[in-house]
């Protein structure tokens, strides 16, 4: 089975790339026709492709995080030294914040496509607080960890909960940086500006604003990833497993 | 004024050259400095792996002689030079040194699009550097795990370094990791968004190619590492159980239980496959643009190199198994990643034949750099027609343990780039440098290097086939089937490794000894194509290009075009035949 899907893998992708190769079909040696080259002045912003391919990395590192914690549970059941655990319920509160954060960098989002800097600033601000207040809610989760018992570093599952939560926890405090750093820089230079001017200061930062916006968004899809696996590999997700196929066989036997 | 790079800034600003020294050869962002802080670095740690490869042919050449080398500083030479040299010196050469130094120039751009981040990567590689050298003066020395630092064997006692040693490893080389994250981010955006006007995709020189799809295969392939220092960081400090199995080590039930070695194994080798083509796509670039110059033709189907390139890059993600062929997987696995690797050598083929038929009947110049092309190609053959050998399972599997795959390995891997890397300094110095390096040493390091080279790997494959295993500290005559020729073979190869060792210093004196006293090199000593040989002032300036950005006519390898007055046309030359104002190509008339 699994070979099947590596040889369908591998063909998909020769064909892929054979459709890619098609369009690299210019006769390098001629001269080039009318509207081959995209003028430099009309490309797209570098910092913009830079941010997307560093979300590249980010899903890199997070699938093969991911594809580490499949591999270390075992591919036929899950490992004899794999011992689930009850998530915290302080997850779910943080996966709001979080969201709620999200919803706050969209709104700075578009305030500053209408030129409005005041709230811009606010926006960026409540979206600052709500992410701190996942990263301290993300903390008492750890904390909640060793109170209740369950950190054992042996345990294979309570290691992956601490490595995967601290990863996209240093990704969540890397963005805080450009957040601080941007939100500075806008209260430095709109206090030199009058009110008049304040429009050309938006503008100035729209793509700043817009870059942290589309890394918020990432960094909670990660989130939620991160914490569905988490969730459906926990203890409670077992137990409503094990209820399922309980009821599931009761049905069975009470039709048959 | 502060230094502000230049990167994006509108041609009408003035350019502002950074003063102080300071800011101009140590906190510098001119992707210029930052390619030969590169260099010097990555240089300077790989004439200490160097030392320490000779120290371990010594001890197996002649077994007994140097007590001062026991078997835990043989472990741990073999580790860091291994390291060293596939890391730290050809990755951080290839493309923090010529992708710094090439990708600006040749594309027609002021410098690389994040230019503070550039600086940064550079600094975080010398810090990667530090904390791996500092590995050497810990307690229990750097680690002794084998370069591909297999779990559980690296960090348990009685392996050398395996309490501090692997630590500062893996710490330095999750920290390169980072350098490379932000070096890697600069080469593709610049690539993608920072050519000139005119510069389109299939016009780039194929250096350019090859560096850009080697960023690429590293941004998305050194995280399989990062994810594999960390875990065994984290099974080494904290007492997780990622990788190692519950295990009984001198006597000792430790702790750990369950843990898979196979899983570091699957990470590290979904690494360090592309790493290979890491190391190899910027080769093949460059090398295709040396033979072009040198043999003053256009390179032999540019668009089939292209999608060459493109192939191995993705290509290069399904192979990593080939490496694991011992590890007992499923035989069909086996088949699978041994099918892979077979078709991986049709692209690589393919860019073969284009290197032969691009030089064959043309005006061949036999300089330096053209020598070093041509080695390349000798060497490069012959280290992948064993890899054919090594890629089915059934012949991997008796000669895996062999000297067969250290010769195999070093041919492919070490001789090769390196003969490229040689290659390209000598062709790109009068560039960097202004002045012209010496040709008769440069003829006398090639030789020397290129046969020496074959004087220590040829007799490799006779011992493989002999049977001889590696990693051996070494052969004592009481094993049986050590036959006699074996010493008189590992006493030939260590001689010659000497030899070799020795010869890089000719090649270090001609850097400096050139670099004070060379004759003056002009713009374009080569009469090449390419922009970076058409700047307005050699070595270039601060901005590269003064005033105006460079327009591009044409693609890189127009040499030799019938009814052209000279046998190249710049890049940058308008049709009408005009010389663009203000470049001097250093052609005499």
């Amino acid at each position: 089975m699994s070979l099947t899907v590596a040889y369908g893998a591998l063909f998909t992708g020769i064909v892929v790339w054979l459709l890619l190769v098609s369009r690299f079909r210019a006769r390098s040696w001629e001269a080039l026709p009318a509207g081959a080259d995209v003028d430099p002045e009309h490309r797209t912003p570098p910092a913009r492709i830079g941010l997307w391919i560093f979300l590249g990395v980010i899903s890199s590192l997070f699938a093969l995080f991911i594809s580490a914690f499949f591999m270390r549970m075992g591919h036929n059941g899950v490992a004899s030294d794999w011992k689930p655990f009850p998530e915290p319920l302080i997850l779910w509160i943080n996966t709001a914040v979080l969201i709620l954060g999200s919803v706050a960098m969209q709104w700075a989002r578009a305030n500053v496509s209408k030129g409005d800097s005041k709230r811009t600033r606010d926006a960026l601000k409540v979206a600052g607080v709500m992410t701190i207040a996942f990263l301290v809610g993300q903390i008492l989760a750890w904390r909640l960890m060793i109170i209740s018992g369950y950190f054992q570093p042996h345990n294979p599952a309570v290691a992956f909960f601490y490595l995967l939560t601290l990863m996209h926890a240093l990704h969540v405090i890397g963005g805080m940086y450009v957040w601080g750093r941007m939100l500075l820089r806008m209260r430095a230079q709109a206090g030199e500006q009058h009110t008049d001017q304040a429009l050309e200061l938006t503008r100035k930062f729209r793509l700043s604003v817009e870059l942290c916006t589309v890394y918020w968004h990432y960094l909670l899809f990660v989130w939620l990833v991160v914490f569905a696996l988490l969730l459906t590999h926990s203890i409670d997700s077992q137990f409503v497993f094990d209820r399922l196929c309980d009821a599931g066989s009761g049905w069975r036997l009470a039709s048959g | 004024m502060a230094y502000v790079a230049i990167a994006d800034r509108d041609h009408e600003h003035e350019l502002h050259d950074p003063q102080s020294f300071i800011r101009k050869y140590i906190w510098s962002q001119d992707h210029k400095v930052i390619a030969i802080q590169y260099a010097v670095v990555a240089i300077a740690i790989g004439l200490v792996a160097l030392v320490m490869s000779v120290l371990m042919r010594l001890q197996l050449g002649f077994p007994d002689t140097f007590k001062l080398i026991t078997p835990d500083h043989y472990y741990q030479f073999i580790t860091m030079h291994g390291m060293i040299m596939v890391i730290y010196l050809l990755t951080a050469l290839f493309l923090g040194g010529f992708g710094n130094y090439l990708i600006p120039l040749m594309l027609g751009s002021r410098d690389m699009v994040f230019p503070y981040m550039n600086m940064l990567s550079f600094w975080f590689y010398l810090l990667a550097v530090l904390v791996l050298v500092a590995g050497l003066f810990v307690p229990g020395g750097p680690t002794g795990a084998g370069w591909t630092l297999y779990p559980p064997q690296a960090i348990l006692p009685g392996t050398p370094g395996a309490t501090w040693g692997i630590i500062c490893m893996l710490a330095s080389l999750a920290i390169f990791i980072v350098a490379f994250t932000m070096g890697g981010l600069n080469y593709v955006t610049t690539v993608l968004q920072a050519r000139c006007r005119g510069m389109t995709f299939m016009r780039m020189p194929l250096s350019v190619w090859g560096i850009f799809s080697a960023s690429i295969l590293g941004l998305l392939a050194f995280p399989a590492l990062f994810v594999s220092a960390i875990m065994m960081t984290l099974d080494s400090v904290v007492g997780t159980s990622f990788f190692l199995p519950a295990v009984s080590s001198m006597g000792e039930n430790l702790k750990h239980s369950g843990g898979s070695p196979l899983l570091f194994q699957h990470l590290f080798w979904f690494f360090g496959h592309p790493e290979v083509y890491i190391v190899a796509l910027p080769a093949f670039g460059i090398v295709s643009d040396l033979l072009s110059t040198h043999a003053r033709r256009n390179i032999f189907g540019y668009r089939m190199m292209v999608w060459a390139i493109l192939a191995i890059a993705c290509l290069s993600f399904v192979v990593w198994a080939h490496h694991m062929y011992i590890s007992g997987m499923n035989p069909y696995f086996g088949f699978f990643f041994a099918t892979t690797t077979l078709i991986i050598a049709v692209p690589t083929a393919i860019k073969v034949y284009n290197w032969v038929l691009t030089i064959w009947r043309g005006d061949v110049h036999l300089t330096v750099p053209m020598l070093f092309a041509i080695g390349f190609i000798f060497t490069f053959v012959n280290g992948g027609l064993t890899g054919l050998f090594l890629g089915n399972v059934t012949v991997d599997v008796p000669l895996s343990g062999t000297y067969f795959v250290v010769a195999h390995f070093h041919m492919v891997m070490g001789v090769s780039p390196i003969l490229v890397v040689f290659g390209a300094i000598y062709h790109w110095y009068p560039k960097i440098t202004g002045r012209m390096f010496d040709e008769r040493l440069g003829k006398i390091h090639f030789w020397a290097t290129f046969l020496g080279t074959y004087a220590i790997y040829l007799p490799m494959h006779y011992l493989g086939i002999l049977g001889v295993p590696r990693r051996y500290y070494a052969y004592s005559d009481s094993i049986d089937f050590i036959s006699p020729s074996v010493h008189i073979a590992n006493e030939w190869i260590s001689i010659s490794a000497v030899f070799v060792a020795a010869v890089q210093l000719i090649f270090l004196f001609n850097l400096v000894w050139s670099y004070f006293h060379g004759k003056p090199a002009g713009g374009n000593p080569w009469r090449a194509t390419s922009l970076e040989w058409q700047t307005p002032d050699t070595p270039p300036k601060h901005g590269n290009w003064g005033k105006d950005l460079p327009v591009v006519h044409r693609w890189a390898y127009d040499y030799n075009v019938p009814g052209a007055p000279n046998d190249f046309i710049p890049q940058n030359q308008p049709p009408d035949g005009s010389v663009p104002a203000g470049r001097d190509h250093g052609v005499k008339a």
